[in-house]
């Protein structure tokens, strides 16, 4: 790990001030900082700790919804019982995530703001190309290994996973992150690699996220977050879905569906055409398991992430089926 | 060069100075510095669980905390476990009547997040703890006895 120079910020402001000069990092938590420092692909000069600024770790539960402050820790997000009422499966993408340990040490920003996996990524000494860490170097996955590479929302300069698992559950249900001086929808906050995958959102150099906020709805209500991976725990997804579902009065219809894809795909991935499929008809099996199949349209694969395609509809059919009560 | 911090770091409740790089972790200014060598480093990445220890009681790894980060806090490593008297905590009572190890490198992490587990309230069930546990990994696959051992210290305590 390169040197750098350490430096607790004294404010917001003064913390997105110093965020601005060239070679200077944030650090909350630190789970990705540190990692990725160590693994030679973030080389900080400055870091500017803001884990000790007080008023952005709160968690507000308001008649509307919550406000979650940025620095708090997943495992408070986790444990928090209304929370776990209200939007179980936000509170499940994170106590699913990492280890008790990461999640007592992580914050709700930083996670957000977490770098893929992609291990050529995180090994710069022994891949050069990779354009996300080094524009217009080649990718050195396209032709590798690429088991845990993504099947939606890839270019030809980067197939990188998007491997949270929060931002996933916060895409269901179209959360609002909160930055210094605006805020961004969360499908908005995150980019397409496109052939610029160095760019992973919005973020400016020098903003921060102070928060997130999501509306309670009948459908956060109602949601799960169903993750599938290699390993039963301490692992990230081969697939996942994050679903919410809200019948009318009758008991059958779909009023509302909500389906987000996490694993498979370069950003966190709103699955819109199994929802629109899904809206105004009877929950069935038959029904669901169709319209399941439209999660992967427009998939593509290279190599050993093929099976992604196979094994996306039936996660979402299992979590749809199993918060319908019919798995 | 980066010029050295001087810290002051409250482990165990004795308080150290130091003077150390801020890049350095609360790993290494555990082992390399204090030579409070009982916290292991497997993996250095956040990937094994062999650095846990406690910062303001709650677990955490030192291998992804940085020693600056540490000042101001309470913490409390695998050495500062055991009564002031020398006994043991009855979690490393249990880990012993069980043989909750092989080789033994991962056992104070394991330890302290064993501790940190029922502290929490996560030690109800065999699958309860092996998830909550599941940050700790055992190169030896010792898990069957940490788990027991878990269960009967969740009981005892
Ligand atoms: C072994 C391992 C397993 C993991 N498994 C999972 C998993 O299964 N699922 C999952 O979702 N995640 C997983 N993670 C990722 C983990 O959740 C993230 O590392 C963590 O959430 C990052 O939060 P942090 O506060 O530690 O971020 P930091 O490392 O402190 O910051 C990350 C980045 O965000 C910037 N930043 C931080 N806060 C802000 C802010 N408020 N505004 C602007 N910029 C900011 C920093 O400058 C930095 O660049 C895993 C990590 C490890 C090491
Ligand atoms: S997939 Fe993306 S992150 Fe991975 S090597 Fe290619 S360009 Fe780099
Ligand atoms: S040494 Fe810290 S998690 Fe492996
Ligand atoms: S006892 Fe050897 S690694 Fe666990």
């Amino acid at each position: 790990m390169r040197e750098f120079s350490y430096s607790l910020a004294a404010s917001l402001e003064d913390a997105a001030h110093r965020a601005k000069a060239a070679g200077a990092l944030l650090i909350a938590g630190g789970t990705t900082l540190l990692d990725l420092a160590k693994c030679g692909v973030t080389e900080p000069e400055a870091v500017v700790d803001i884990s000790k600024l007080t008023g952005f770790g709160e968690i507000e539960v308001t008649d509307g919804g919550v406000k979650i402050g940025a620095l708090a820790r997943m495992s408070d997000v986790a444990e928090h019982a209304e929370l776990q009422q209200y939007f179980p499966a936000v509170t499940q993408s994170l106590s699913l995530a990492a280890s008790a340990q990461l999640r007592n040490m992580a914050t709700i920003g930083g996670n957000l703001l977490q770098r893929t996996r992609c291990n050529y990524f995180r090994d710069p000494a022994a891949f050069p190309a990779c354009n996300k860490r080094n524009p217009g170097s080649g990718c050195s996955a396209l032709g590798g290994v690429t088991r845990n590479h993504a099947v939606l929302g890839v270019s030809e300069h980067c197939i990188a996973t998007y491997h949270g698992d929060l931002a996933v559950a916060l895409t269901a249900f179209d959360a609002v992150i909160e930055l210094t001086g605006r805020e961004i929808g969360i499908e908005d906050f995150f980019l397409l690699p496109g052939d610029t995958p160095d760019r992973e959102t919005v973020l400016q150099p020098g903003e921060i996220i102070t928060g997130i906020r999501i509306a309670a709805t009948p459908a956060a209500r109602k949601s799960l977050y169903l993750k599938v991976r290699d390993r039963q725990s301490y692992e990230f997804a081969a697939a996942s879905a994050a679903v919410g579902l809200e019948l009318e009065a009758d008991g059958g219809t779909i009023r509302d569906i909500r389906v987000a894809l996490g694993g498979v795909a370069t950003k966190p991935w709103r699955a819109r055409a199994v929802e629109q499929a899904l809206i105004g008809k009877t929950l069935t099996e038959d029904t669901v398991r169709e319209a399941s199949r439209l999660a992967v349209e427009g998939a593509v694969a290279h190599g050993d992430n093929a099976y992604k395609i196979d094994l996306v509809p039936r996660v979402v059919a299992r979590a749809i089926l199993t918060v319908g009560g019919l798995a | 060069m980066t010029d050295p911090i001087s810290l002051n770091l409250k482990i165990n409740g004795q308080s150290h100075a130091l003077d150390v790089e801020p890049r350095v972790t609360l790993l290494d200014a555990l082992r390399e510095h204090l030579h409070l060598t009982g916290t292991k480093k497997g993996c250095d990445q956040g990937q094994c669980g062999a650095c846990t220890v406690f910062v303001d009681g709650r677990r955490v790894l030192s291998c992804l905390t940085l020693a600056a980060q540490a000042e101001g806090a309470e913490i409390t490593t695998i050495e500062g476990l055991a009564g002031a008297d020398g006994a043991l905590h009855p979690v490393q009572e249990a880990f012993l009547e069980h043989d909750a190890f092989q080789c033994g490198y991962c056992t104070p992490g394991q330890i302290m997040s064993a501790v940190a587990c029922i502290k929490e309230g996560h030690a109800g069930s065999e699958a309860e703890i092996r998830e909550y546990m599941s940050g700790n990994l055992c190169r030896c696959g010792a898990y069957n006895s940490i788990v027991a051992a878990v269960r009967q210290a969740a009981e005892a305590v």
